[in-house]
């Protein structure tokens, strides 16, 4: 066994993982926070992978240059799924929540089949895509190194505006105990929104950058979404530390478990090690 | 909560109604569409237990439902044993698997128990596509036999198709109705409304949490091997996937968890609308019924967020205020 290939295999499990990290971190504020789990989060990945898409392929606007413009986008989708899905269901059983999240999710994804159809579609003339560097005899995609890099700097932010920030402060008590926090004058509602929001532009970011390494097509978001579920869960509910931890756990797996086992067990390796961590620690790898 | 005697009028006359139905009108469509209503009435009611009444929610009742389809079309397959033996066996095997996912999973609280049904159903689905025996990703095919009972296949009348699914969905009828009022089902509602009061109250929860499981592995198995037989081809991209466990999820929670009429009554509202949406509007290949279905689902979320039973309790609140 080459030593190389065991370092280019950890490399590329790392920078993937981190990028599942971001997702799973949205996905676990949202979870945390209002307890609800939505599954049109995969789905979000998509329009943002499918925006980006779109801008360079209509208007030459690279990828990297729309990142900001899709995040904000994706910030409001967030707000207005909040508002016109979750807020109504909100209060009532959460199979209902669930519910809902998944006719949203059918919905979205069908009509971005409907008015831009099934293909695969692929970037690879924009400033990212397709160039490698080399270092020591191990290669670095250019674009999966971008996309770790951006997806760490905006898990760090968010880490950052949940400790330091009064909202932040705000969000963890609601997420603590909402009729509490409700009490104390904070405005859950708001509160609740903005999680949204920010769950989803974390998508924003994420999709941003796959889109200079993945294909685009209407069922893009479900297998991270689905991936992202264990993740959240295997590094405890609404734990950002927990989620972005696994995040990484789960890239490594896949990539050097999927090597060595073979590539139609990767998906299975994951699910197994969750098994595993799950009966010993019953609260994922962080939770209390 | 129904009386006794209210419950088995409304049950007398629904399955009446079901039985005469498919006698009436001899469309073949309509009594497929009738036969899928039924086989989902009952999934979901199997699922209610554990799903609605103790509160678990599970998204991997798809790997009873496959073990139940493998069961009896592997046998079948393989050595041409009868269906009805190997449905038998299917029930008991699931009931089994119930019972050793139920010891790890049932120490897991709420979404961590979720998230496991899952894993444990992806896990389950590689292992049947990597398994030559049941010939992998390929599936297994009814081998073409006698029509007649002993083999349970029927090529020109749907008729016994329809009434097997009647009787399942009756009888997982029965059951659960049984149940709600046995000591049991106060059981199960205290677990999935206060696990740790009921704990205190001297509740296992735990083997309450696994009784409710095993019951329903046992139903949904004995749905998976009808199906199985009813469309004679399974695989396991279809019999254990994800897709059935959500639909499962779904019809249970647009009807009403935890009540009685829910699943049925959810059944007749998502089933009806998938298949006449696929076949009004599909066919494109560009999703238009399955937009529409999306779009109805959020639409009865938000605006009627009990359930289709949350609807008819208003209807009837509303009639005792006038």
């Amino acid at each position: 066994m080459d030593l190389t290939i065991l370092l280019q295999l950890i490399i590329s499990g790392l920078l993937i993982g981190l990028v599942f990290s971001l997702i799973a971190v949205g996905l676990t504020l949202i979870w945390g926070v209002m307890d609800i789990l939505n599954f049109a989060h995969g789905d979000f990945l998509m329009l943002a992978m499918f925006t980006s898409f779109m801008m360079f392929n209509h208007f030459g606007l690279d990828p990297i240059f729309s990142l900001p413009m899709i995040v904000v986008l994706l910030f409001f989708i967030g707000l207005l799924t909040f508002r016109f899905v979750i807020k109504p269901v909100l209060g009532y059983p959460g199979l209902i929540a669930l519910l809902a999240t998944f006719g949203l999710s059918i919905l979205i994804r069908n009509l971005v089949l409907f008015f831009l159809g099934p293909n695969y579609r692929v970037i690879n003339q924009s400033i990212l895509a397709g160039k490698t560097l080399s270092f020591g005899g191990l290669y670095f995609s250019l674009s999966q190194t971008a996309a770790a890099l951006g997806c760490v700097l905006m898990t760090y932010a968010i880490y950052l505006f949940l400790s330091k920030s009064k909202f932040g402060r705000a969000l963890r008590a609601t997420a603590l105990d909402k009729d509490t926090a409700l009490l104390m004058g904070i405005n859950t509602n708001r509160v609740f929104a903005l999680t949204f929001g920010l769950g989803a532009a974390c998508v924003g970011v994420a999709g941003g950058f796959l889109v200079n390494f993945y294909a685009v097509f209407p069922e893009v978001g479900l297998n991270f979404a689905i991936l992202c579920f264990v993740i959240v869960a295997l590094g405890g509910f609404g734990n950002i530390m927990g989620a972005f931890l696994a995040g990484i756990l789960v890239g490594l797996v896949e990539n050097v478990g999927g090597f060595f086992i073979g590539p139609e067990f990767k998906y299975t390796l994951v699910f197994v090690l969750y098994l595993i961590v799950i009966s010993m620690r019953p609260k994922g790898l962080f939770g209390w | 909560m129904q009386t006794d005697r209210n419950f088995m009028i409304t049950l007398g006359c629904l399955i009446a109604a079901f039985a005469v139905a498919p006698l009436i009108i001899s469309d073949i469509h309509f009594q497929h569409l009738m036969i899928m209503l039924l086989l989902y009435a009952a999934l979901s009611q199997a699922w209610n237990l554990i799903g609605g009444y103790a509160g678990q929610v599970s998204f991997g009742h798809a790997v009873f439902f496959g073990i139940g389809a493998y069961a009896a079309m592997a046998p079948l397959n393989q050595w041409g044993l009868t269906p009805w033996i190997g449905m038998a066996i299917g029930g008991l095997i699931a009931t089994i698997v119930a019972m050793i996912i139920g010891i790890p999973v049932f120490r897991l609280k709420g979404h961590y128990f979720a998230i496991s049904t899952f894993a444990v159903a992806e896990v389950v689905r590689e292992l049947f596509s990597n398994w030559d025996w049941v010939d992998g990703p390929i599936g297994l095919d009814a081998p073409v036999l006698d029509p007649g009972w002993a083999n349970f296949m029927f090529y020109k009348t749907k008729l016994p198709y329809h009434y097997t699914a009647l009787i399942i969905f009756f009888l997982v009828t029965i059951v659960t109705f049984r149940m709600e009022r046995s000591r049991m089902g106060y059981y199960f509602r205290a677990i999935k409304q206060r696990p740790e009061a009921a704990q205190a109250m001297g509740v296992n929860i735990s083997l309450y949490k696994q009784y409710a499981l095993m019951i329903s592995a046992f139903f949904t198995a004995i749905c998976g091997s009808f199906y199985g037989l009813y469309v004679l081809h399974i695989e396991p991209a279809t019999v254990l996937s994800l897709e059935i466990s959500i639909k499962i999820v779904l019809i249970t929670a647009l009807g009403g968890a935890g009540s009685l009429w829910g699943p049925l009554l959810g059944a007749m509202i998502l089933i009806p609308l998938q298949e006449y949406s696929r076949v009004w509007l599909g066919g494109t290949g560009m999703g238009i019924d399955l937009i529409v279905l999306g779009a109805l689902i959020v639409l009865i979320c938000i605006f009627e967020p009990r359930g289709i039973v949350g609807l008819y309790k208003r209807f009837l609140y509303q009639k005792r205020n006038e």
